[in-house]
């Protein structure tokens, strides 16, 4: 590594604090990220580890895109697993708006207070019962909400692409200034911006102005020495030889214009399903057996069988 | 590894920022920004730590990524940068029209005079049923202007969202909110039903150059659809390559619209592999996303150079994907017509509908057709019927007196 640049270098030891977040112990760069990272069993390349970095410091959310399977959502987890902190999801779907993202009534705790009240015989306080009303202990905080409410956290704000417009419009908003406003209690603010990560399928391209709030990292397909890492790593039974086979086959399924190439998770996937038989390399037989945890598509599996399966191994035998 | 990084990084963060946008990717002043805050934040000791700094903070989507890399490549190296790919073709949309604009907005003269309303409307009738690619440059100006005032809406769909109704389920929220409003004395129960909305449009225009004569009227017809905001609507150019030109299409003004959709085409009036470019659609958009549950409508001749066996596989694709898969074919429109060309043949089994795509009054059945008005006498019945290849015979057969299509 080439030190240049020694006036921007801290004194080992001195503790970094950057504006917008706090960093956890013993991450100062992002290769000592990647490290923590990979201590979790997340096996982070330059760019993530960089992206994730940043996202850390300076608290901008991560907006993560690429193709099914490569680890977009994992990624949101390692880093919770990191940071020693909860993970809280938000799925997005059609549809979805403020009561189901941001907080809700709970109307029916509402209802029986007021019985309650009246119950009391406290007829005469109106406006301080309804001020109870709307009581902190009333409110049903929903994932952006708690988000922003607890410290540390990991929001996961999964397939983002999913949801419409108007809702995107509301995400804008919060993260940008970290707060919430309830109209009947007033504006609650992040003491420490959550560390957000979005995902994104690209089924819609995302606003510009939202992506223009967050970091960008495109996730790829892991290269042929880092799958076989990470199939190590998730599935520590599993023999060298198994997994070089099996990684190798999978890589080369990628270069086959199917419908659905395999991601990571379909590989791990594949790699269980041959544990489970027994299997200690890939042969022609077994790989036939579970074809359908690596290709989920009719026409997919066909076309690999078309390849003639035990060439396909042979060959990934060979790469391998 | 390279030269070290300059101490102060702002001037090569602005200089390596404009340098990216003259090579088209959108790295506006607040992502600078964020580049020198990411700078500042890393400890920049490789250029390593610069390019992935640079691409998390300036790239917005892959297809940013590649340029960026040519851009950080060119930039570090301290060559200079030449602006776009020259590869990149600009062609001019119906170039004479635009360059007269307001041909055809002229309203009527003085005070519109009953004759003058008259002629006018007969006219606009006569305009209405005649081929597009017939038509003489006023009244291509007339058309434009005709094509201007239609909006798609989209087949309605229920949606998870709900709104007030007088039965379904218990609206708990409203109801409860009343009870309190009337200090918790009980009220007549709220009902809420699933909101409705349209399904997403997909418009795949075939600007390739056997469709040269309509592809112009098509496009703004699809920038109607698109400004139209009926329904969610996002339309592919299909030729020899693939281009989303939805974003192009937004702008207000058609003309301008226009303008921006012929530079974003590299293929205009090029082969036609339609095959091949809708694989890509469905591989890069459609199976993600973007096909599902939507109207999906091909405006295309089904003239194939490429493999028909291909454009097969894909429109069977397009089909299980979309809701309804609608192909409107300009050809259709003239006298002895018959899908028999091998790419429209291969193509019409998946099709929910089938219909011509030639004139003012086609596209605006179209309009209906996607809007979900359309059980009328087609040659289409079910999708079922036609992939078993009985009814498109029997479509084939009651036309086959006709002259065939070139």
């Amino acid at each position: 590594m080439n030190e240049v640049g020694t006036s921007r270098g801290r004194p080992p030891g001195e503790a970094t604090t950057f504006p917008g977040g706090r960093l956890p112990d013993g991450v100062s760069d992002p290769p000592s990220l990647a490290e923590r990272l990979r201590e979790v069993g997340y096996l982070a390349d330059d760019g993530l580890a960089t992206a994730a970095f940043l996202a850390l410091a300076l608290r901008r959310p991560l907006l993560l895109e690429g193709d099914a399977g490569v680890g977009k959502t994992a990624t949101a987890s390692a880093l919770a697993q990191v940071l020693d902190a909860p993970l809280l999801r938000l799925q997005c779907y059609e549809g979805i708006d403020a009561s189901q993202a941001l907080y809700d009534w709970n109307f029916p705790a509402q209802i029986l207070h007021l019985r309650a009240a009246e119950a009391a015989g406290r007829r005469a306080d109106e406006d301080a019962l309804e001020a109870e009303l709307y009581d902190r202990r009333f409110l049903v905080a929903r994932p952006l909400l708690q988000a922003l409410e607890t410290d540390p956290v990991v929001l996961l704000i999964d397939e983002v692409d999913r949801a419409d417009d108007e809702f995107e419009a509301l995400l804008l908003e919060i993260l940008s200034e970290f707060t919430v406003t309830v109209p009947e209690l007033g504006t609650i603010h992040a003491t420490t911006p959550p560390v957000v990560v979005l995902t994104s399928n690209r089924t819609r391209e995302v606003h510009d102005a939202l992506k223009r709030r967050c970091y960008y990292h495109w996730l790829d397909h892991p290269s042929y020495a880092r799958e076989v890492e990470i199939v190590r790593t998730h599935l520590p039974g599993v023999g060298e030889r198994l997994a070089r086979e099996v990684v190798a086959a999978v890589q080369t399924l990628r270069d086959q214009d199917l419908l659905k190439p395999p991601g990571v998770a379909e590989t791990l996937d594949w790699t269980a399903a041959l544990v489970a038989l027994g299997a200690d390399h890939l042969d022609a037989d077994r790989a036939s057996a579970t074809l359908g945890s690596v290709l989920k598509f009719r026409e997919d599996q066909e076309r690999a069988r078309a390849i003639d399966v035990s060439s396909l191994v042979a060959r990934a035998v060979a790469d391998g | 590894m390279a030269d070290p990084v300059p101490l102060s990084l702002s001037p090569v963060a602005i200089g390596f920022g404009r340098a990216l946008r003259a090579a088209g990717v959108d790295a506006d002043p607040s992502r600078v920004q964020a580049f020198v805050a990411a700078l500042g934040t890393l400890r920049v000791d490789r250029v390593r730590d610069v390019y992935w700094a640079g691409r998390v903070t300036l790239c917005a989507g892959p297809d940013d990524l590649e340029r960026y890399d040519r851009v950080f490549d060119a930039f570090f190296a301290g060559v200079a940068v030449t602006g776009r790919p020259s590869t990149r073709r600009r062609v001019q949309v119906g170039a004479d029209a635009l360059a007269a604009p307001g041909v055809g907005d002229a309203p009527p003269e003085d005070a519109p005079t009953v004759t003058a309303i008259t002629r006018y409307a007969s006219a606009r009738e006569a305009l209405r049923h005649r081929d597009v690619a017939d038509l003489t440059d006023a009244e291509q100006a007339e058309l434009r202007r005709l094509l201007a005032h239609f909006a798609m809406p989209g087949e309605v769909r229920r949606s998870r969202r709900r709104q007030p109704a007088r039965r379904g389920a218990v609206d708990r929220r409203r109801t409860v909110r009343q009870v309190l409003a009337a200090g918790g004395e009980a009220g007549r129960l709220r009902h809420s039903g699933p909101r409705p909305r349209p399904r997403r449009v997909l418009l795949l225009v075939d600007v390739s150059g056997s469709m040269a004569g309509y592809a112009d009227a098509l496009l703004r017809f699809a920038h109607a659809a698109v400004r139209g905001r009926e329904a969610p609507t996002e339309v592919f150019t299909l030729g020899t390559r693939l281009t989303r030109v939805t974003q192009p299409l937004a702008h207000r003004d058609a003309d301008t619209a226009m303008r921006a959709v012929s530079a974003a085409i590299p293929d205009w009036s090029g082969g036609t592999r339609l095959g091949a470019t809708l694989h890509e659609f469905l591989d890069r958009w459609g199976q993600r996303g973007l096909a599902r549950g939507a109207v999906a409508v091909v405006l295309s001749d089904g003239w194939e150079t490429g493999d028909v066996d291909e454009l097969r596989t894909q429109v069977r694709r397009l089909g299980r994907l979309t809701h309804r898969l609608v192909w409107a074919n300009p050809r259709a429109g003239r006298p002895g017509f018959a899908p028999t060309a091998g790419g429209m043949a291969a193509a019409l089994p998946y099709c929910d509908h089938f219909q011509a795509g030639h004139s003012l009054a086609s596209l605006e059945r179209l309009a209906a057709v996607v809007a979900g008005a359309a059980t009328e006498p087609d040659p289409a019945s079910s999708r079922r019927e036609r992939a078993t290849g009985h009814t498109v015979v029997a479509a084939t057969a009651v036309l086959e007196g006709g002259v065939r299509d070139a």
